[in-house]
């Protein structure tokens, strides 16, 4: 697996992290775990520098005090780097990635509605996936939601 | 005179599935085009946090009803490197059958879907009655059209006999002669051609930008196949080539799947008679341990990605599917741009978005007494080969 320790120590090595924090689970996957300070400086190099010019999607989670964002960029010779990073529950705001992956619009989109981040800077457009009158403040993807609170938004079945 | 805005869907006759575009135009010509989804969305990754891994791999199959062997396959991946199982060879083939199957019956779907799109309705009859040799395939080697049930951690449900694996490669090539004449059909028939040619027209470098996966990203050259860059069950055993075109249009996109199709047949021939011998699973845990894995699965309409994080208990913490539509979506948008109105249906329907049917058999009530009977789908096509007989017209000799 020369190919991803490779990708290890360039990353390691440039952004000071430590290599215990980039994890190579397999052939052709790698995680790694960067703070949000540095996040954007760091997706901006494996992007532009290191090939990883797919982004596959963002999986956004609910992790108790915060809220994680783990980008899965991905390469043309099928080596993928998960990124992840974390911002408060209580202050849910990312920046928007769609300037380097104009596919992100529609991630994005989903992190809005279904977890409830802000993300900053992304284009104005129909929500997704939730329909039009959502009540505000409810995300389903966050652990403590259950579809019991959407209380009068249950929606009858003429006949049932 | 100024731009006019017209809403297109959800309900629409052009669109097969509920989704709304809203399309500004010029006179005829499409200036911007914006659209709405969410109207499928049934929270299918919230309720797998509630559900055992058998159960949501029994949901995940129904995401899609065309691709269902494709997330049933892309989530149980990600479980068995969770699990650390190593799955036997043999179970890695099958599970490559029924993915490539499902490739065949979804493109020969497709190619009927465009082809009503354009107008040419003989196209639609012949691929679809084509189709039918892939879908009764499917049923007897599965007992489903669609939702086949193969999977479960740690293999495949059943195996395939000797006899069935002929099957197999027998219809391969039978298939393989129609697609040839599909082939022949795309490359000469002029009307086709013209109608097809420089239609969503999306060039190689916005392609690449806009993430466009699947045969739309190949039609622009886009030079990726998630069998060949990160190969998963048992294509890396399998010798095949990526289909790729540079017409950048519904043309090029036509053409690549129809060039997919013989690489399929190919590859069926190869799995038929290189079967790997052996069991078809191993034992799995129910309990999976702590852990995260990123599944990625080349479906029929591009790259599928399923992200799973297990926590240690019989459920998963967390479940996220990216479906290929998702990612081809900036690419319409893209195209849709500068073509007429009236191309706006083939322009969609040429990134092949989902949508499902799979009713194979109907309950008849004697009107008149309480009596009732389930028709197969065999005992149908005779009845309607009995009611144009007596109409005058016999098709008791049409095989198919």
């Amino acid at each position: 697996m020369a190919n991803e320790e490779a990708i290890k120590k360039e990353i390691s090595q440039r952004f000071g992290m430590a290599e215990e924090s980039i994890r190579v689970a397999r052939e052709r996957r790698v995680f790694c775990e960067v703070g949000y300070d540095a996040f954007r400086g760091f997706l901006e190099h494996v992007c532009k520098k290191m090939g990883f010019a797919i982004l596959c999607t963002i999986t956004g989670q609910d992790e108790g005090e915060t809220l994680s964002f783990m980008y899965h960029t991905a390469r043309s010779d099928g080596t993928m780097l998960n990124i992840k990073t974390s911002v408060l529950k209580s202050d849910p705001r990312i920046k928007t990635v769609t300037d380097l992956y104009p596919v992100a619009i529609s991630y994005e989109r989903e992190l809005v509605d279904l977890l409830g981040a802000a993300v900053e800077g992304l284009p104005p457009g129909k929500r997704y996936p939730l329909p039009d009158g959502w009540p505000e403040g409810q995300y389903p993807l966050r652990k403590d939601w259950k579809p019991d609170q959407l209380g009068d938004m249950a929606f009858p079945i003429k006949g049932a | 005179m100024p731009n006019i805005t017209i809403p297109i869907g959800p309900q629409h006759p052009a669109l097969k599935e509920p989704e709304s575009f809203i399309i500004t135009l010029d006179g005829e010509r499409i200036v911007d085009a914006d659209m709405r989804l969410g109207y499928n969305h049934r929270g299918i990754e919230k309720a797998c946090e509630s559900r055992n891994y058998i159960q949501s791999l029994y949901l995940l199959e129904r995401v899609c009803g065309i691709c269902s062997h494709t997330h049933s396959t892309c989530f149980i991946q990600a479980v068995e490197e969770l699990a650390g199982l190593e799955v036997p060879p043999r179970a890695l083939a099958i599970r490559t059958v029924f993915a490539e199957l499902e490739r065949i019956h979804s493109h020969l779907l497709w190619l009927g879907v465009a082809a009503h799109e354009v107008g040419f309705d003989t196209l639609l009859m012949y691929s679809w009655r084509d189709r039918e040799l892939v879908m009764e395939l499917l049923a007897s080697l599965s007992g489903n059209r669609v939702n086949y049930g193969m999977n479960k951690p740690g293999g495949v449900r059943r195996d395939l006999t000797k006899e069935q694996l002929q099957e197999i490669a027998k219809t391969a090539s039978a298939l393989e002669e129609r697609t040839k004449y599909y082939i022949q059909v795309a490359s000469a028939e002029t009307t086709l051609i013209e109608r097809l040619s420089g239609v969503g027209t999306v060039s190689h470098e916005d392609a690449v930008r806009l993430g466009a996966t699947g045969p739309t990203g190949r039609a622009s050259n886009v030079d990726q196949d998630t069998r060949r860059d990160d190969p998963y069950a048992w294509y890396h055993a399998l010798d095949f080539k990526v289909v790729t075109d540079t017409h950048n249009d519904v043309y090029g996109r036509t053409l690549v799947r129809l060039g997919e199709l013989m690489e399929t047949y190919k590859m069926l021939r190869q799995l038929a008679s290189e079967m790997p011998e052996g069991p078809i699973f191993v034992r799995a845990p129910r309990r999976i341990p702590a852990g995260e894995a990123v599944s990625r699965y080349e479906a029929p309409r591009g790259e599928d990605i399923h992200y799973v994080r297990s926590n240690g208990s019989d459920k998963p913490e967390r479940v996220k599917v990216r479906a290929p539509t998702l990612a081809n979506l900036q690419a319409v948008a893209k195209m849709l741009e500068d073509n007429n109105l009236a191309d706006a249906p083939i322009v969609i329907a040429a990134i092949d978005p989902c949508f499902s049917c799979t009713d194979r058999s109907i309950l008849i009530k004697d009107a008149a007494g309480d009596s009732s009977k389930t028709v197969s789908w065999g005992d149908l096509r005779r009845y309607s080969i009995d009611w144009y007989k007596k109409k005058g017209l016999d098709f008791s000799g049409l095989r198919i």
